[in-house]
C-alpha cells in the first residue's frame, strides 16, 4: 500500500491541457460550461465498433489515460446507449453489424449526436463497400461529425467530439472557429 | 517417426517440382496429398507434436478447389494441399486431432462453399447479410443484400437442468471493445458453459485482397488487426519478398524487428493495466496507460506514427531511424523499464490482485496441448513456443531472445508472461537501437511475371501471425489468407471460464485479449 501511495505521489497530476494550445484550452473551459448548459450534466458517450480493425479502439482507449483525462472534461464513456448523448462509431459498418448499429442508434434517446471515427468511418476506408461491408457510417445512420485518420490521434478524436457539441449548440462561435 | 515421413516426402516433391516451392519462411515446404492421406497426415502431425497453424481454401490456375492446412513442428513448416474435384461433395475434417480446425473449416464452408465430413455444419462467418448460395471467394458477383438486415437464428447449444439460465452478451459490449456474442449458461454465479459467436466484424478482407496489387497489399494486411499491424504487414512482406526471391537489407530487417518489439511493448503495457483494472485496481490502469502513452509518443517522434500501420513495406521499411530518434527511443525505454520494475513489485505484493489473478481462468498444460493453445496464452500454460526462438527469421537468430514461460495457466500466469516479455522486449529494443547495421532501409522489389506463392510467419505480440500469399498475373494478388492466432485461442476461452463466476469473465477474457477483427476478417 505504501509503495502504491508513494508511486501516486511521485507521478502527481500529469493531465495535459486538452487539445494542447492556449486557444483550445479556452475552448475546453467553455466547452465544459456549454456541456452543462445544454445537457445539465456530463456528456455521456457510447462507443460502438461497427467493424473496425481495432486501431481506432486503441486511440479511443487512450482518451481515458491520465494525460488526456477525458473524464476531467466532463465527458465519460457509458455502458448503454440508453445512457448516451453521443455515439462514437468506428469502422466501416460490417453487414453483420448493421442491425446491431441501427438498434443501438434507435436505443439512444433524442437529441443525440453521432461521431464517426477514422478513415473507415468517414469513407469506408481501405475496406470500401462490398458483400460484407456497408462502407461509411453515414450509409447506415445519420452522422454529425466524421474524423479522418488511420487511426486518428486521441487529440483528433477529442476534437471531433468537441466539434459535434459545437455543431449542436449554434451560438458557440468560438468553438467553430478553432477548426 | 511418422511425422518426419511427411516432411521427407515434401522435400522430395519440391525437389522434383522446383517451381512449386513455397518461399518466404525458412524451413517451409509444401506437399500435395491425396484425399485418403489428408487425415492420416493430420493424425501423424498431432502424434508427433505438430501444431496447426492455419487452414484455408484456394483455387489453382484452372479454377479447381484446393484446401490447405499449414502445420509447424520441430522440422519446420509444412503446408499440405488437397486438390478437390467437382465429384468431391465434401473433404475429410481434421477436428478429431486439431479441435481448433472446426471453426476454420466452417469458415471455409462459408467463404468457399467446401464442406467437411465433421459434424458441426453451422455457418460461422456468414450471418444473414448474404445468402447461403453465395460464396465470396468463389462467386464473382455479389448478390444484393436485403434492404433491411434481418435477425438470423443461430443454434446455440442449450444447457438444461434445475436452475440453469442463460445470459446473452453482445454483440455490442459495455465498453470500448470489439463486437462479439457470448452466451453463458449459468447456475447462480457459476458458469456451466460459454458459447462464443463471432463474425460480426467480418468485412470481406480476403476477397478485398484480390482487388489489390501485390505491392500495396501490405496496407490491407496491416489493417487485419490494428493492434498487430507490424506483425501482419511484416508477414505479408515476408511472403511477397519470398515470391520475388528478394533479400531485404540487414538494416531493414532490424528496423522491422524494432517496430515489432515496440508493438509488443505497447500492447503488453496496455493489457497489464487493463487486466489490473478488471480486477478493480484502477491505479494499475492509470499507471500503465500512462507508460503506454509515453511509448507511443516516443514511437511517433522516432518514426512519425503512434501506431506503425504502414511502416513495414515491401523491400524494407517506409522510413529510417535517425540518430536523435534512436537516442529518444532508448531514453524512453529506459525510463519505462524503471517504472515497470516498480509497478511489478506493487502488482506482485497486492493481496487483492493476487486473490483475483491466481486460479482464475485456468487452462492446464494438458488441456492447452490438446486444444492447441498458442502464442502468449500458450506460453502461460506450458506451451513453450515462440517463433523468435524456435524458427527465427532475421534478425532474431542473432538477437537470441529469451523465451517467457509459465505452467499455471491462470490469469496470474498470463500477466506474468507479459511482464517477462516486457522486460525482454525492452532489452531487445535497446540492443537493436544500439547495434543497427548501417546501409539501406529499403530496396525495390521486382515481382516475377509467372507469379508464385509465399508464406509469412511472424511472432506477433499475441502469437504466431501466419499469412499465405499467391501472386496472380498483372502484379495482382490472386489469393491472400491472413491468419491470427485468435482462431486457435478463442475456443480455449470457452474452457477457461468453466466453473468460474460470471464477474470473472471480463478479467479472464482480457487476460487473453484476443482479436475479433483478426479472426472475423
Amino acid at each position: 500500500m505504501l509503495k502504491t501511495l508513494r508511486q501516486i505521489g511521485r507521478i502527481g497530476i500529469i493531465t495535459e491541457p486538452p487539445p494542447s494550445s492556449d486557444d483550445t484550452l479556452r475552448v475546453a473551459d467553455q466547452l465544459q460550461s456549454r456541456i452543462l448548459e445544454v445537457l445539465g450534466r456530463a456528456l455521456c458517450i457510447r462507443a460502438v465498433d461497427a467493424g473496425s480493425c481495432n486501431g481506432c479502439e486503441l486511440e479511443t482507449h487512450a482518451l481515458n489515460n491520465p494525460l488526456y483525462n477525458i473524464e476531467g472534461l466532463g465527458i465519460r464513456f457509458v455502458a448503454s446507449p440508453r445512457h448516451a448523448d453521443l455515439l462514437l462509431i468506428t469502422g466501416p459498418v460490417a453487414k453483420n453489424m448493421e442491425l446491431a448499429l441501427r438498434r443501438t442508434y434507435d436505443a439512444t434517446p433524442d437529441p443525440k449526436l453521432v461521431v464517426a471515427i477514422g478513415d473507415c468511418g468517414c469513407t469506408g476506408g481501405i475496406f470500401g463497400e462490398s458483400y460484407a461491408s456497408c462502407g461509411r457510417v453515414s450509409n447506415v445512420i445519420p452522422v454529425d461529425v466524421a474524423v479522418p485518420g488511420c487511426p486518428p490521434s486521441p487529440h483528433q478524436i477529442l476534437s471531433g467530439i468537441l466539434t459535434a457539441i459545437a455543431k449542436a449548440v449554434p451560438d458557440t462561435s468560438s468553438l467553430r472557429s478553432r477548426e | 517417426m511418422a511425422l518426419q515421413r511427411w516432411f521427407d516426402r515434401a522435400a522430395q516433391q519440391s525437389e522434383s517440382n522446383v517451381g512449386a516451392a513455397i518461399r518466404g519462411v525458412p524451413e517451409a515446404r509444401g506437399l500435395t496429398v491425396a484425399r485418403d492421406e489428408w487425415r492420416q497426415a493430420a493424425e501423424d502431425m498431432a502424434a508427433g507434436g505438430g501444431r496447426l497453424l492455419a487452414h484455408w481454401a484456394s483455387r489453382d490456375a484452372n479454377g479447381d478447389n484446393i484446401v490447405r492446412a499449414a502445420f509447424i513442428a520441430d522440422a519446420g513448416v509444412l503446408v499440405l494441399s488437397l486438390p478437390l474435384t467437382a465429384a468431391d461433395a465434401d473433404y475429410p475434417g481434421i477436428e478429431q486431432w486439431f479441435p481448433s480446425a472446426t471453426r476454420m473449416q466452417r469458415a471455409v464452408a462459408d467463404l468457399s462453399g467446401l464442406r467437411t465430413t465433421d459434424a458441426d455444419r453451422r455457418p460461422w462467418l456468414r450471418h444473414s447479410a448474404w445468402p447461403v448460395s453465395f460464396h465470396p471467394l468463389i462467386d464473382a458477383s455479389a448478390p444484393s443484400s436485403p434492404a433491411m438486415p434481418v435477425i438470423d437464428s443461430y443454434a446455440f447449444v442449450p444447457v438444461e437442468g434445475d436452475g440453469v439460465h442463460e445470459i446473452p452478451v453482445g454483440p455490442v459490449h459495455a465498453g470500448i471493445i470489439e463486437p462479439g456474442h457470448f452466451r453463458f449458461s449459468v447456475v447462480g454465479e457459476k458458469v456451466l458453459r460459454l458459447e462464443e459467436r463471432l463474425g460480426y466484424v467480418h468485412k470481406g478482407i480476403e476477397r478485398r485482397f484480390t482487388e489489390f496489387p501485390l505491392l500495396s497489399g501490405h496496407r490491407l494486411a496491416a489493417r487485419v488487426s490494428g493492434d498487430s499491424a507490424v506483425a501482419f504487414s511484416w508477414a505479408y512482406c515476408q511472403a511477397l519478398e519470398g515470391i520475388a526471391a528478394a533479400q531485404v537489407p540487414p538494416r531493414a530487417a532490424w528496423l522491422r524487428a524494432l517496430a515489432l518489439e515496440l508493438e509488443r511493448l505497447a500492447n503488453h503495457l496496455g493489457d497489464i493495466g487493463a487486466i489490473g483494472n478488471d480486477a478493480g485496481f484502477a491505479f494499475g490502469l492509470a499507471q500503465f496507460s500512462r507508460l503506454k502513452e509515453h511509448l507511443l509518443r516516443a514511437t511517433e517522434q522516432a518514426f512519425g506514427q503512434r501506431y506503425l500501420m504502414d511502416f513495414v513495406v515491401p523491400g524494407g521499411t517506409r522510413v529510417d531511424l535517425s540518430a536523435p530518434g534512436a537516442l529518444l527511443l532508448v531514453e524512453s525505454i529506459e525510463s519505462i523499464m524503471a517504472e515497470v520494475h516498480t509497478l511489478r513489485t506493487i502488482y506482485d505484493e497486492h493481496a487483492g490482485l493476487r486473490d483475483r489473478f491466481a486460479g482464475a481462468g485456468v487452462v492446464t498444460p494438458a488441456l492447452a496441448a490438446r486444444l492447441g493453445l498458442t502464442g502468449l496464452a500458450g506460453r502461460a500454460s506450458g506451451q513453450g513456443f515462440d517463433l523468435r526462438c524456435d524458427l527465427p527469421c532475421d534478425p532474431y537468430g542473432e538477437l537470441a531472445p529469451t523465451k517467457a514461460g509459465r505452467t499455471e495457466g491462470d490469469v496470474a500466469a498470463r500477466v506474468g508472461v507479459r511482464f517477462d516479455e516486457v522486460a525482454e522486449s525492452t532489452r531487445l529494443v535497446k540492443r537493436m537501437v544500439g547495434h543497427l547495421p548501417f546501409g539501406l532501409h529499403h530496396v525495390d522489389l521486382s515481382i516475377p511475371d509467372e507469379g508464385g506463392s509465399g508464406l509469412g510467419l511472424i511472432e506477433g505480440w499475441r502469437g504466431p501471425i501466419f499469412l499465405a500469399l499467391e501472386a496472380g498475373g498483372g502484379g495482382m494478388i490472386r489469393r491472400c489468407h491472413p491468419h491470427d492466432p485468435s482462431w486457435q485461442n478463442w475456443p480455449v476461452i470457452e474452457h477457461a471460464v468453466i466453473d468460474n463466476i460470471v464477474p470473472d469473465f471480463p478479467l479472464i477474457n482480457k487476460s487473453f485479449n484476443l482479436s475479433y477483427s483478426g479472426h472475423d476478417l
